[in-house]
């Protein structure tokens, strides 16, 4: 071990130490050497992407399939700013990404060199922490340390930019290195006087409600949520990000929040007298205005992330920890209740507000509709097991969320908080790495998937058989269009979409397209595609003007949801 | 309303820069930010005088950054305030008696004498600092420089950070 090595190989052996086996990147001249040294360590397998924001997507599927911190390595330059869109992904949704870019000759810095960017000045605002290494001797203690702070406390990314002349250098490693980071020390147990105010609140609740989301994904928190659920018979909502931490099929559970959640689910939220949100960050799709948002709930909100608490909702109990351990010791110290009459109440208003829109056909065509394609898909992923879906971001996102019966944990992948077109092809590739005995479907629009689809040649050069993508193509940037139709008066500027026969594309591509047009063909399709022993492609030609509903225009409150259009077309 | 920010941090390249981002994030206007080092080798101090709403929000988020070590809103405590001012002040050989005079009601100090000019040091809280030069404005400021403000509590409540982190911090990994 004593042995010199140049950066690259450093940075190699670094990779290994943190447990990493997979890279997602494209090579370039600043990041050469590391691609020099590369071969020399089978065990660390390298995908070559088509684009880098493919390589950063794909490391952040990696890691929300996989629960571990998913790595991207592109050059300076054109390179690096290519990987500043899923940077900020991984920001907004925290995910734990380590970003590895190669950055010119320390001699060339500040000096324009070619492919020079100042990439950690960039992505300042959207990493939890970046370094510029160019002294090679510290390689080990920051590869050390950026593994930890993404992968601890509120997951997040990580940039190394490394000059080119640090990973050419040679030194003896010093692999004896200990994180001491006095700046960053996660509070994980909770202060115990304010889990008993929570207690005591939800003790003495009539209508409380428990609103979950990514943090208790990422805190592995999933069963003592349930437990506690059990316990208290409160009922639970799950965000976006909390689909599948508790099973939508639980007596329990009641639904999606927000600007497109489920009527009686927002109305629940609109009576409750305690709100317990707990690994949630109250997102502006998700309260609506946040002024009408809970006008009666005391609202206890575990975070472990302080600075999230009371950032957008006045929050009566904070709680900053460990979504799992608060929970745990809620468990233990929370007296037994039953759901009584609330949930009832709850239920009877969802067999009021049951959403139409699945029911909405034009009345002059049998068109296939998105709903269609959505019963299938849900009918095909509880049946078979052994899966995960990515979606995009759009219209079928939001009808991916309503529509699908999520039930466990790390199964439903996708964009929200930057709401990051041209996710869901990228980040099935570094899913389906992450978990190679598991079928990944990808859910799309037309729009979304133009704008990475070439990760298709990724995904047919390593050999990768396990990624199913739905096209849901209803030749329109739906969720835009929608908008426009709903609040602009059908002035659809910018949103028809042509695209090109996305069958031969596959095909172009040397995988399986298929084609499908009407109800009858959707199981058959979704049968065949997930039998094959290869990745496929399924265009999906829905209805074009289907809506997403319910939904709650833009900045209003959560109390006010449209649940059909002002004029709806049909409803036979 | 102005608000009195002191952190302290870790002295590495960019920190600057990085709490500076948040701010400009927010659209607060900076008044005045001192940095320097403090009693620990390796922690530098910044007090930070800003123009803004929601510091609580800025404060938490401040927190996020890893070499941030110790942010505290001291606005409203007890605490001793310093500024510098460096001015240069047209002084022309008749004017001179005078504006030495009222350096010394000021306790502020002339550091420089050219043929027609004099530079004065004045040290004090930032208000006296602003009456100094209400005060000479009459002569002509030809240049001035002031530091921004540093402030401390009063008392013997310490505001400090170790750099070492202690043995009892937890480190607790994803659950995956």
């Amino acid at each position: 071990m004593s042995e010199e090595r140049t950066g690259a190989q450093i940075i190699c052996e670094a990779l290994l130490r943190e447990g990493v086996d997979v890279v997602f990147g494209i090579p370039g001249g600043a990041i050469m050497p590391f691609y020099h040294a590369l071969p020399e360590y089978p065990e660390l397998r390298h995908i070559l992407c088509r684009h880098e924001q493919g390589a950063g997507h794909a490391a952040e599927g990696y890691a929300r399939a996989s629960g571990r911190a998913g790595v991207c390595v592109a050059t300076s330059g054109p390179g690096a700013t290519n990987l500043v869109t899923p940077i900020a992904d991984a920001w907004m949704d925290s995910t734990p990404i380590v970003a590895i870019t190669g950055q010119v000759s320390s001699l060339a810095l500040g000096k324009d060199a070619f492919q020079e960017t100042d990439i950690t000045g960039i992505t300042v605002p959207i990493t939890k922490h970046n370094y510029l290494v160019n002294d090679l001797s510290d390689l080990p203690q920051v590869f050390k340390e950026a593994f930890h702070i993404a992968t601890t406390g509120r997951p997040g990314p990580v940039l190394i930019d490394v000059t080119k002349d640090a990973q050419q250098a040679r030194v003896v490693p010093d692999w004896d290195v200990k994180v001491n980071l006095p700046g960053y020390r996660p509070t994980y147990t909770g202060n115990r006087r304010q889990i008993r105010e929570a207690i005591q609140l939800l003790q003495n609740a009539e209508k409380p409600l428990i609103m979950a989301g990514n943090g208790v994904i990422w805190s592995g928190g999933h069963q003592e949520l349930r437990a506690l659920a059990e316990r208290t018979g409160i009922p639970v909502i799950t965000t976006l990000h909390g689909k599948g931490v508790f099973p939508e099929d639980h007596p329990l559970s009641i639904g999606m929040p927000g600007m497109h959640g489920w009527v009686h689910v927002n109305r629940a939220i609109q009576e409750c007298d305690v709100l317990l949100n707990v690994g949630g960050r109250f997102d502006d799709r998700v309260t609506g205005k946040t002024s009408t948002f809970a006008p009666n709930a005391q609202v206890i909100h575990i975070d472990i992330d302080p600075s999230e608490i009371g950032k957008n909702i006045k929050t009566k109990v904070p709680i900053v920890g460990d979504a799992q351990i608060v929970l745990q010791t809620m468990v233990e110290e929370m007296p037994e209740r039953t759901a009584g009459d609330w949930l009832a109440h709850i239920r009877s208003m969802q067999e009021k507000h049951q959403p139409r829109q699945r029911y909405l056909r034009r009345p002059d065509t049998a068109a296939l509709m998105p709903h269609d394609v959505y019963d299938g898909l849900n009918m095909a992923l509880q049946s078979r097991g052994a899966c995960k879906v990515v979606t995009d971001v759009g219209q079928h996102q939001m009808w991916a969320a309503q529509l699908i019966d999520w039930m466990s944990p790390r199964t439903h992948i996708t964009s929200g908080g930057a709401g990051t077109m041209g996710f869901s092809v990228p980040a099935a590739l570094g899913a389906a790495v992450a978990c190679p005995n598991e079928t990944i479907w990808v859910i799309c629009g037309d729009g979304g998937f133009q704008m990475t689809n070439q990760e298709l040649a990724t995904i047919k050069q390593e050999g990768l058989h396990n990624i199913k993508v739905a096209i849901i193509n209803n030749g329109y940037l739906g969720m835009v269009r929608q908008w426009q139709e709903l609040f602009e008066n059908r002035r659809y500027s910018g949103t028809p979409l042509t695209g090109p026969d996305f069958a031969l594309l596959a095909k172009a591509y040397g995988l399986p397209g298929i084609v499908v047009e009407t109800v009858e063909q959707v199981d058959e399709a979704i049968k065949r595609a997930w039998d094959y022993d290869d990745s496929v492609v399924i265009d999906f030609r829905v209805e074009r003007e289907a809506n997403v509903f319910p939904i709650v225009p833009q900045g209003q409150s959560i109390a006010d949801m449209l649940t059909e259009a002002p004029e709806p077309v049909s409803a036979s | 309303m102005k608000r009195t920010i002191v952190a302290l941090m870790q002295d590495h390249p960019g920190v600057l820069h990085r709490v500076v981002s948040l701010f400009r994030r927010r659209a607060y206007n900076i008044d005045s930010l001192t940095v320097g080092t403090t009693e620990t080798p390796g922690v530098s101090r910044m007090t930070i005088v800003v123009d803004g709403g929601d510091i609580e929000q800025v404060t938490k988020q401040l927190y996020r950054l890893i070499e941030v070590l110790k942010v505290s809103d001291v606005t409203n405590d007890p605490v001793v305030e310093r500024e510098i001012a460096l001015i240069k002040v047209h002084a022309p050989k008749a004017a001179r008696a005078e504006l030495v005079a009222m350096c010394t009601v000021f306790h502020a100090k002339t550091v420089d004498v050219g043929p027609n000019t004099m530079i004065v040091e004045v040290t004090g809280e930032p208000a006296q600092v602003d009456r100094f030069l209400d005060v000479i404005r009459p002569f002509g400021i030809k240049e001035m420089m002031r530091t921004g403000r540093i402030s401390m509590i009063r008392g013997s409540q310490a505001h400090q950070a170790a750099l070492e982190a202690p043995e009892d911090a937890p480190a607790l990994a994803l659950a995956g």
